[in-house]
């Protein structure tokens, strides 16, 4: 279609709810999982998503691949708008994005073996005889790690490990130009995670797929990312280089979340935050985490902060205290909304 | 009638179990499901070539010769399980009998799950107002007591085999259409499905090639408890007369008519009865085997 210096994928103020009621009679309200949130994919970049659990990175991976419609907001692959789910373009369109998931066992089919899921893109897109098949699934393998008695086994007799590396094979196989990869290696030993963290950026390196790694783990992250997108109740509070991102965090959830990795043998200043994460139902006024922020002024109680470019280094970040809007006077965080 | 075809049911058995062997080849078949695969290959030999081994027409009448004795209680080997009232070879009859009864319980099985488990994937896929519909039809099919239904289906349009079986096959078919629904619904929110889903299948792959094997273990065995129950339900309709009609024959028909005689003559009865408690009992033996057999989840 266009060109490789257009991005890869241009999503523009995505936006999504869940109807949730509470109690037997009780109301439907709608909670905004993702709210507003924009990102930007070149070809052969990756750009990590962290943030904790719940606040709608997930979905974000889900709405850029067009599982499910944004409510708000566009997004445009290689150009092109999203077609809608489950219609033949979208469906077209899955031999050039794909993912790989949290818990390899579940999304193996457990009745079929390896060889056959890793060749069922192709069998689905109709890419190549069955002879060539047959061999690019063997390259694949090869290429993940895997040996070729392993295309005869089912999932459940394979180690965690290989069972990731099975998924990852199978989403490669049609050498998509986007990969997602929504927690692919907090289900795994920590002994695999470097393993399968390193298998792909070399087969990032060797493709140069665009790849949107979302993760809670911000060593991972760092380690894969060329750029570093931070979460927080559905929107992206920071956004910027990994190193600086991760080294000098200019929003105050950053800070928390980076004091909270444990350094051996350095007993750095930790920041803890006060109260529990914020209900997405029930969303605080102005900035969405001036409940727990150490630093929270009047302002941020009332004026919602935009994703901008910081004056002195140009990081983008979503803190009126960080844009020098307020004054950072310490001050006790009100827990009134909580 | 154990003479006259035992021999083509043991070859017909051992490549049955060679067949099936390759399903597990670790451990060996357990007896009573060795037993359970031979009496039904015996029952479909016996089905198959009915009019080859009846020893008289189900029909023919030995108006000397009625109500003699089986065998077994002293009678002449003319008769080998005796004769009925209007002195009709009972073995000929349960023979006859054995073919329609298996003809109605597969095929109302077969259509009663195949109508199922469409309806509840077509509930799955689409959801919303359809998935209402096919609940609202499940509901109303699950609380309408079968009989009646049956009776206001006979009494207007009449008796036929065809619409026989096809009645029957709807007895069965909300239960399939529940289980295929929830498991399909599950399998699509979280995991392979959603996953098959991700890579671009069509809902035909999606369904036809995973959801179906994924629940197929669950489907048998709901299949295998329903078979019998069709036998019994073929049974009773027969015996309230509006199953199978004289002059054709049902085991259930044969139980229903052989009940006058229960004192004087138990064995009009207790042939078909037997035939019908073993082949739903062998059934129930496979259909819990194979479910545990055809999972390579289950080690």
């Amino acid at each position: 279609m266009t060109g490789g210096t257009a991005d890869l994928l241009d999503a523009c103020d995505l936006a999504r709810s869940y109807m949730i009621r509470r109690g037997l009679l009780g109301r439907s309200t709608a909670v905004r999982a993702v709210d507003g949130v924009s990102l930007k994919l070149a070809r052969g970049e990756t750009l990590g998503l962290v943030g904790e659990s719940g606040c709608g990175k997930s979905t974000t991976a889900r709405l850029v691949l067009g599982i499910e419609p944004p409510d708000e907001g566009v997004v445009r692959f290689d150009g092109a708008a999203m077609p809608r789910s489950g219609t033949s373009a979208w469906a077209t369109l899955r031999r050039r994005m794909q993912m790989v998931y949290q818990d390899p066992l579940q999304a193996l089919d457990k009745r079929l073996t390896i060889g056959t899921q890793i060749a069922e893109p192709l069998d689905i897109h109709r890419i190549g005889t069955p002879a060539e098949r047959e061999q690019r699934v063997a390259a694949v393998m090869a290429e993940v790690g895997l040996q070729p008695h392993h295309a005869g086994r089912h999932p459940q007799s394979l180690s965690g490990g290989q069972r990731q590396r099975a998924v990852i094979a199978r989403a490669l196989v049609t050498n998509p130009d986007l990969l997602v990869c929504d927690e692919p290696i907090s289900a795994l030993d920590v002994s695999i995670q470097a393993l399968v963290l390193n298998l792909l950026m070399d087969l990032q390196e060797r493709s140069g797929m665009g790849m949107l790694f979302v993760s809670h783990d911000l060593r991972a992250v760092r380690q894969i990312s060329h750029r570093v997108a931070v979460m927080y109740l559905g929107r992206i509070v920071e956004e910027g280089e990994p190193d600086a991102v991760l080294h000098e965090p200019a929003h105050p959830y950053t800070q928390a979340l980076v004091s909270a990795i444990p350094h051996p043998g350095k007993t750095a200043s930790r920041v803890i935050l006060q109260g529990d994460p914020p209900n997405p139902a029930n969303r605080p006024t102005g900035c969405a985490f001036h409940p727990r922020c150490p630093v929270a002024t009047a302002t941020c109680r009332t004026e919602t902060p935009d994703l901008k470019p910081r004056a002195s280094d140009g990081r983008r970040v979503a803190c009126h205290v960080a844009h020098g809007e307020a004054s950072s006077a310490r001050a006790p965080a009100s827990l009134e909304t909580c | 009638m154990v003479d006259t075809t035992s021999s083509s049911a043991t070859t017909g058995g051992s490549l049955m179990a060679r067949f099936l062997s390759r399903f597990g080849s670790t451990n060996r078949m357990p007896i009573l499901i060795v037993i359970a695969i031979l009496w039904l290959v015996l029952m479909l030999a016996i089905a198959l070539s009915a009019d080859l081994i009846s020893p008289y027409r189900f029909t023919q009448m030995d108006l000397r010769n009625r109500l003699s004795l089986p065998v077994f209680m002293g009678g002449s080997w003319a008769h080998v399980l005796g004769t009925d009232e209007l002195g009709r070879d009972v073995l000929s009859r349960l023979i006859t009998s054995i073919r329609m009864s298996l003809l109605i319980a597969f095929g109302a099985t077969i259509i009663g799950a195949v109508i199922g488990v469409t309806l509840g994937f077509v509930a799955a896929h689409f959801r919303g107002l359809i998935e209402q519909a096919v609940l609202a039809l499940v509901d109303f099919s699950a609380a309408i007591p079968f009989l009646v239904l049956a009776l206001a289906v006979l009494a207007f349009f009449g008796n036929s085999l065809v619409l026989f079986v096809c009645l029957l096959g709807f007895h069965a078919w909300e239960r399939y259409a529940r289980i295929a629904r929830g498991l399909a619904i599950s399998g699509k929110m979280h995991g392979y499905a959603a996953a098959v889903h991700q890579l671009g299948a069509s809902p035909w792959r999606l369904y036809g090639r995973h959801i179906l094997p994924n629940i197929a273990s669950t489907l048998i065995v709901s299949m295998t408890l329903a078979f019998p129950e069709i036998i019994l339900l073929e049974s009773g309709l027969s015996f309230l007369g509006l199953g199978i009609q004289p002059p054709d024959t049902s085991l259930g028909n044969m139980v229903g008519f052989g009940r006058e005689y229960l004192s004087s003559a138990p064995w009009i009865m207790l042939a078909p009865a037997f035939v019908i408690t073993v082949t739903a009992l062998c059934v129930s033996l496979l259909g819990d085997w194979l479910r545990d057999r055809l999972d390579p989840t289950l080690s």
